[in-house]
């Protein structure tokens, strides 16, 4: 995992992504005010897709009464790959649904461009889902399905027909869409679910965990296809996972969720690099945790001593105020081994050494009992081989260490 | 090594013979009714040669005539009927929120399965005597059709309330994400897909009321004969091979029709 994110490069940003449907015969949805066949067409397109303000979604009543979202607030810009980042069971999905319009806030507002389409059935709103499951029509051919929401529409055949065309060539599926869904693969299902929602141009894309019950190679050809297909659509996705790596390469925002609250929103190198909170930096990536105290601060950087007397420079998140006893946080790759242990910001005794091709991971059992992973990338020249039970420094790279709100 | 024992079930001992004589059970007496209807003597018990002439006698017979258009009108119609309540009611059951009472409703419905048909059929007596002395009202056949109804709505709700809870709720989700109102997506989406859980529902409905013996025994009138009632009477006269033929021919009828309606929904399920 940390191999794909050394190696990541950002996603090129073309200079302007042009709206879908553009320089295509007519058949995109005019962004006027009104309705078209009782969907809502939103008056403004504001800066804003869509503004979760304080939502809460509480199931059951009385004392079984488990709040699946606790006031949640977040805005997802136009056009952007917006991810939600959680474990099962923080919320991501009870979002999405709400989104969707197949489940209703307790409370709070869900505006889209400007609009509240929280009270409004999912029929009427311009928002389309990808589900887990595909959900594809069995009774329906490929082309069938991926007209369904147009004809839901109103709209007439022979625009059903180009659009339709149009859908088939953007997913690849030409050749096979006089086919029955339960002919053609899993891959081939998940193509045609994107197509069916993508056909009547969503303001807004919802994906819930769409390629989790695909095969590892057809997975990254898909976080590959769908990041295309943003690019191409100019459509807002909102993707739902619980993969940290998928979420970490696709998306433009990720929001990480916990315990149906929000508890970081920012790029995926925001939130790798500077997580808010310690839940964030342990289920995002690889992390070191050290204890430590702080000893002064200036503004964004505190000095933080541990107990072997060694001192560090340490970044926090912003509106905190870190005092006394605090978690450093240090991702594996931010630190390096040095041969004199005395030469090191921490220091400790090699205990096991994994080798994994590109790189290597050393584990330190530190003098306080803790354990360290140093995570080096292999090279022809790695100057200094290490034995296990060797006496090793940690050296920190500058700016690696962060602390943290419990 | 010892080959592994076997955990089928094919394979176990005495399976095969236990196999071949609950068949022999089952379809000897069946065999041997429609070996008889083929005798030319006119004796069920003794074979004298082969013969359709008893298939023509039942066919120019005017009263099997008469029972077999009732039992038609009957059936048919307590099947419409009662596979139409059934839908309803298995929507009306897996669809919506859960309600109080939910639980009555299924027991409710269920309730001719576990009830026995005499109950059943003497609580019917009594039902269409006191409407009859009180409103003065009767029916006509109308009364057997409604009786037939009633027992019949479990049948046709068994397969449908299991077609609908096997089918994914995700389907009529995205149905209604894709614009379908919930009735459009009723018509285009969950009826078509039901459409194998109704042809078997009704199937069996059509089954279970073409056969009724106890109940329309007691609730028909006069010349509401249907052909289970015909035959019951025919067998307390000297029987001949006809009767034979006659059951054949009901036999061959509800083969046909279950195989028809089998068929449709393999067909549709896939």
């Amino acid at each position: 995992m940390g191999i794909a994110l050394k190696k990541r490069v950002a996603a090129p940003q073309l200079p302007s992504r042009p709206a879908y449907g553009d320089n295509q015969t007519g058949t995109h949805l005019p962004p006027r005010a009104g309705s078209l066949n009782g969907v809502i067409v939103p008056e403004q397109p504001g800066k804003n897709a869509i503004e979760v303000r304080g939502v809460r979604k509480v199931f059951g009543t009385g004392e079984n009464q488990v709040a699946a979202l606790d006031t949640v607030s977040v805005s997802i810009r136009e056009n952007e790959f917006f991810t939600l980042l959680g474990p099962s069971g923080c919320g991501k999905t009870t979002l999405l649904r709400l989104i969707a319009g197949f489940d209703f806030p307790s409370a709070g507002e869900i505006m889209l461009h400007g609009q509240d389409i929280a009270p409004l059935p999912p029929f009427k709103r311009p928002v389309n889902t990808v589900f887990q499951s595909y959900a594809l029509f069995p009774h329906m051919t490929v082309a069938q399905n991926i007209g369904f929401g147009l004809e839901m529409l109103g709209k007439p055949k022979g625009e059903i027909e180009a659009r339709v065309a149009q859908m088939l060539k953007l997913v690849k599926m030409e050749a096979l869409k006089a086919r029955r869904t339960s002919q053609i693969s899993g891959g081939q299902q998940q193509r045609v679910a994107l197509a069916r929602a993508l056909a009547p141009q969503p303001k807004v894309l919802l994906l819930d965990e769409p390629l989790s019950a695909l095969d590892y190679k057809l997975r990254k050809e898909m976080q590959i296809e769908l990041k295309r297909l943003q690019h191409e659509t100019g459509i807002t996705f909102i993707f739902v996972t619980h993969d940290q790596e998928e979420a970490l390469t696709m998306s433009d925002r990720i929001a990480v969720m916990s315990a149906g609250k929000i508890l970081q929103v920012g790029t995926p190198r925001d939130i790798y690099d500077r997580p808010a909170e310690r839940f964030v930096a342990d289920f995002i990536g690889e992390t070191n945790f050290l204890a430590g105290t702080v000893v002064s601060k200036k503004p964004g950087v505190a000095t933080v001593k541990f107990d072997s007397n060694a001192t560090v420079a340490a970044g926090y998140p912003e509106g905190f105020d870190p005092t006394g006893e605090v978690t450093l946080v240090v991702r594996p790759e931010h630190a390096d081994l040095v041969p004199d242990p005395a030469k090191g910001t921490i220091a400790g005794t090699l205990s096991n050494i994994v080798y994994f091709g590109t790189d290597t991971h050393y584990h330190v059992r530190l003098d306080g009992g803790e354990n360290f992973i140093v995570r080096h990338q292999n090279s022809r020249s790695s100057p200094v081989t290490y034995e296990t039970g060797a006496e090793v420094g940690i050296q920190f790279e500058e700016g690696a260490a962060r602390v943290l709100k419990d | 090594m010892a080959e592994p024992r076997s955990i089928d079930i094919k394979e176990q001992p005495g399976f095969r013979s236990i196999a071949v004589i609950c068949l022999l059970v089952l379809y000897v007496p069946v065999l041997i009714l429609m070996i008889f209807s083929l005798n030319s003597g006119s004796l069920v018990t003794h074979w004298e040669g082969v013969t359709l002439g008893w298939y023509g006698s039942a066919l120019r017979n005017e009263e099997f005539h008469n029972a077999a258009r009732n039992t038609l009108i009957i059936s048919i119609s307590a099947t419409i009927i009662s596979t139409v309540c059934a839908t309803l009611a298995a929507i009306g059951m897996t669809r919506v929120k859960p309600w109080r009472g939910l639980a009555a409703a299924f027991m409710v419905i269920n309730l001719p399965l576990m009830v026995p048909e005499i109950i059943t059929a003497v609580a019917t007596l009594s039902f269409f005597a006191l409407i009859a002395g009180t409103f003065g009202l009767n029916f006509g056949i109308g009364n057997l059709i409604l009786a037939h109804t009633v027992f019949c709505i479990p049948f046709a709700y068994m397969p449908i309330r299991a077609r609908l809870e096997d089918m994914d709720l995700t389907l009529e989700y995205a149905a209604a994400d894709l614009y379908a109102t919930p009735w459009k997506a009723f018509k285009r989406i969950t009826l078509p897909l039901l459409v194998p859980g109704i042809m078997s529902g009704a199937a069996l409905a059509f089954i279970v009321s073409f056969d009724d013996f106890t109940i329309t025994q007691l609730v028909a009138g006069p010349g509401q004969t249907t052909l289970p009632l015909y035959i019951w009477n025919q067998i307390r006269r000297p029987m001949t091979p006809e009767i034979n033929a006659i059951s054949t021919i009901l036999l061959l009828v509800s083969i046909l029709f279950v195989s028809v309606s089998f068929l449709i929904a393999r067909r549709r399920a896939k």
